[in-house]
């Protein structure tokens, strides 16, 4: 009787063993291709990256305060329109403790510095000069957004362009308690 | 299920063949065949042992050799058909235009293949849901018949009954007239002859290359490993492979290597002569390649930096990538993939006058880089850009647009002033266009003069830990099968009653010449009778036995 019992724990545990590893084999290749940022909950890697004026912003500086963070391009359309929103959410959350930083992939300071000035935007816009901030973010698409909670985790992550609404309903989310 | 007491007393599990102890076929099939199946050495299949719970069930399923063969044929079906039209990943095409790119290409056909998967068949649910059940019967069959084999292999008895001898293949009976001189003499040869001779009283035993039966189980035990090492892949920091363009002059974080950048310094394309010649021209080929190479330099973040923190970059080495030389570091290697030549990374403009044409201000040099928001040509004279737009696309709203970052069409709203228009005139110039003059007829315009070009360089990011895992697997897998291959398990079993009689049986799990031959030496050398070969008779006795004449490699 033992011998049997001891036969069956042996041979689910095996059989056990073997489907977990099938099952996660399956899993991983079908998420493989997705693009993925960060998961949601997971701490936001830090970074440091130097504004228009030449000021330095570190994320960790930001601990405390809710982080809007968005990546974008000046090519990017649906960056653009969601631009000027951003902006006047920006000036209604600044004080209540939420940070916005818009980090620009790799185009000249003169693009950038062109960009800000048409759209008139007064939040702080970062350049990732190496895209080295992108690879740590496994950013693809643009408009790319994160919100960063005041613990300094990833709160929610939005691909595509926002309303107005929604960057709201957003920054009222990492709003600090 | 009961056990199976057997005539000499011994209590063998429920599905046993051939008694464990003295060999005396326990099956009523057995009983009445000539040559007994020695398959396993007649121990009972675990499987068909317990059948009560689903695990159970389950199990036996997965058991069954029939199921394993039909696991082996489907994948081996369904892999084929895999190769049929090329895999997705290797289709020349860009992303999303890859479906309209089978339909083109190989019409109805490819429309229907690639709308069932099968253009992407290696990665479906099901392909590998398959090979994880054969993986699974492989690991299940094995230790199923692997394990009693091996405990029967080992507490092998040196006596056997009469029985189980006589239902060997190879059989001989006779007399002898000393009964330890033949035991001894036997003994001797059979070592000579690299056996391993056990003795029991008047029986004995000799065995050569009984680790042949190993051969199937360890090449399992490869192929589980080979199998092991291609599901880490998914494992994160078993496997990278990225893609990474990077222009001449550009720094660029390296995708997969943290805190690695790498600085494109120059590409270099070398070619066998600058022009086609004679078959190259008739046939319209282009110059062959000689080399691809990018000189780099490899950086690292110091220590604890975060991502962004370039102002301390650790210079590791300089290094020329080429084909089959890539960049290694630290289990990482970056290799040269693509290339592309030619992409604007300065404009030189002339200010002139647009009636004297010829006469210049001054020309300024825009580093598409780094555009500055004024020039200053001195005499009075600067241009100012106002708008750039790499890659222009039209105007909306009155605003220059841009498609892409890539300087492919660049375009510049430039303010000229000159002593002659202090308060400045507006030209929009895009490449190879007349410019626009939205504010009015101006006096002066830009005039190209001439611009530079920069390369690309497309590397691949490869890091693959598993490769030592799928090498020892292979290995250990050729070797499984070698053994199985060329080795062959032989016995003698010997009984020499203290009145002269002689009872004889041979058994090997394959390449019966072998053993035959070193049995004529044995009976020679030791004066034994002559042994027979009972599947050699006449037909009927052929029928019988017919089935057992397989491949016993097991």
């Amino acid at each position: 009787m033992e011998k049997k019992k001891k036969r069956l724990v042996i041979r689910t545990i095996i059989l056990a063993v073997l489907v977990l590893a099938i099952g996660y084999t399956v899993y991983g290749t079908a998420t493989k291709d997705k693009v993925e940022l960060l998961a949601v909950g997971s701490k936001a890697p830090d970074f440091t990256l130097v504004d228009l004026n030449g000021e330095k912003h570190k994320l960790s500086d930001y601990k405390g305060q809710g982080v809007f963070l968005n990546f974008w391009g000046t090519w990017c359309k649906p960056c653009e329109k969601e631009m000027p929103a951003m902006d006047r959410q920006y000036k209604v959350y600044k004080d209540q403790g939420v940070q916005t930083l818009a980090v620009n992939i790799a185009q000249t300071d003169f693009e950038v510095q062109n960009f800000v000035d048409r759209h008139e935007l007064t939040f702080p816009v970062v350049i990732d000069k190496t895209k080295s901030v992108m690879t740590a973010y496994n950013v693809g698409n643009l408009p790319a957004t994160l919100l960063i909670d005041p613990d300094g985790k990833v709160a929610k992550i939005v691909t595509g362009e926002l309303t107005e609404e929604k960057i709201a309903s957003y920054m009222e989310l990492v709003k600090p308690k | 299920m009961e056990n199976i007491i057997c005539a000499c007393g011994h209590s063998n599990p429920y599905g046993t063949k051939l008694c464990e102890k003295c060999g005396r076929p326990l099956t009523e099939e057995g009983k009445q065949t000539k040559v007994v199946d020695m398959r396993y050495d007649g121990t009972a299949i675990r499987s068909k042992t317990y059948n009560k719970t689903v695990i159970d069930k389950v199990w036996n399923f997965f058991s069954n050799v029939k199921v394993g063969i039909a696991l082996i044929i489907i994948t081996l079906v369904s892999a084929s058909i895999g190769t049929i039209l090329p895999q997705e990943m290797y289709v020349n095409a860009p992303e999303p235009s890859k479906a309209e790119y089978y339909e083109k290409v190989y019409g109805f056909f490819g429309k229907l293949y690639n709308s069932l998967g099968l253009s992407n068949l290696y990665s479906t649910w099901w392909f590998q849901i398959l090979v994880g059940m054969l993986a699974i019967s492989i690991i299940v069959a094995s230790l199923d018949r692997g394990l009693p084999l091996h405990k029967s292999l080992k507490n092998q008895r040196v006596k056997r009954h009469e029985s189980f001898m006589k239902r060997q293949r190879i059989i001989g009976e006779g007399q002898v007239s000393n009964p330890d001189e033949t035991l001894d003499k036997v003994e001797q040869k059979m070592t000579e002859l690299k056996y391993h001779v056990r003795r029991d009283g008047s029986a004995l035993l000799a065995e050569r290359g009984r680790f042949a039966r190993y051969g199937p189980y360890i090449n399992h035990v490869g192929l589980i490993i080979f199998l092991a090492g291609v599901m880490l892949r998914l494992v994160p920091g078993f496997y990278v492979d990225e893609t990474i363009w990077i222009r001449e002059g550009e720094t660029r974080a390296i995708p997969g290597m943290d805190g690695y950048f790498i600085k494109n310094n120059k590409f270099i394309l070398e070619t066998h002569g600058d022009k086609p010649q004679d078959e190259q021209t008739n046939q319209g080929v282009n110059v062959k390649a000689k080399n691809y190479q990018t000189d780099v330099t490899l950086y690292k973040q110091p220590e604890g930096a975060i991502p962004g923190d370039i102002d301390n970059l650790e210079k590791l080495r300089d290094y020329s990538i080429r084909v089959n030389h890539p960049l290694k570091e630290s289990g990482f290697a970056l290799y040269q993939m693509n290339y592309r030549l030619n992409e604007l990374r300065q404009m030189n403009f002339d200010l002139v006058n647009k009636a004297t044409e010829d006469d210049s201000l001054g020309q300024i040099e825009i580093d598409l880089t780094n555009p500055k928001k004024e020039y200053d040509l001195g005499n009075g004279s600067s241009v100012q850009i106002l708008v750039y737009t790499p890659d222009f696309s039209g105007f909306e709203n009155g605003e220059p647009q841009t498609k892409t970052s890539i300087p492919n069409n660049p375009a510049f709203l430039f303010r000229m002033i000159t002593p002659e228009t202090p308060k400045g005139e507006v030209s929009f110039v895009e490449i190879r266009k007349p410019p626009l003059e939205p504010l009015g007829e101006n006096k002066y315009r830009m005039k190209f003069a001439g611009a530079e070009m920069r390369n690309s360089s497309n590397f691949t990011i490869r890091k693959d830990s598993t490769i030592p895992i799928l090498f020892v697997g292979g290995i250990i897998f050729m070797i499984g099968v070698v053994i199985g291959s060329y080795w062959n398990h032989r016995r003698l079993w010997l009984q020499v009653e203290p009145n002269g009689r002689v009872l004889m049986a041979a058994h090997v799990n394959k390449n019966m010449f072998s053993m035959k031959k070193d049995l004529d030496t044995v009976t020679t050398f030791a004066g034994l009778p002559p042994y027979e070969d009972q599947l050699d008779k006449s037909e009927d006795v052929k029928k019988s036995t017919k089935k057992k004449e397989g491949d016993n490699t097991l």
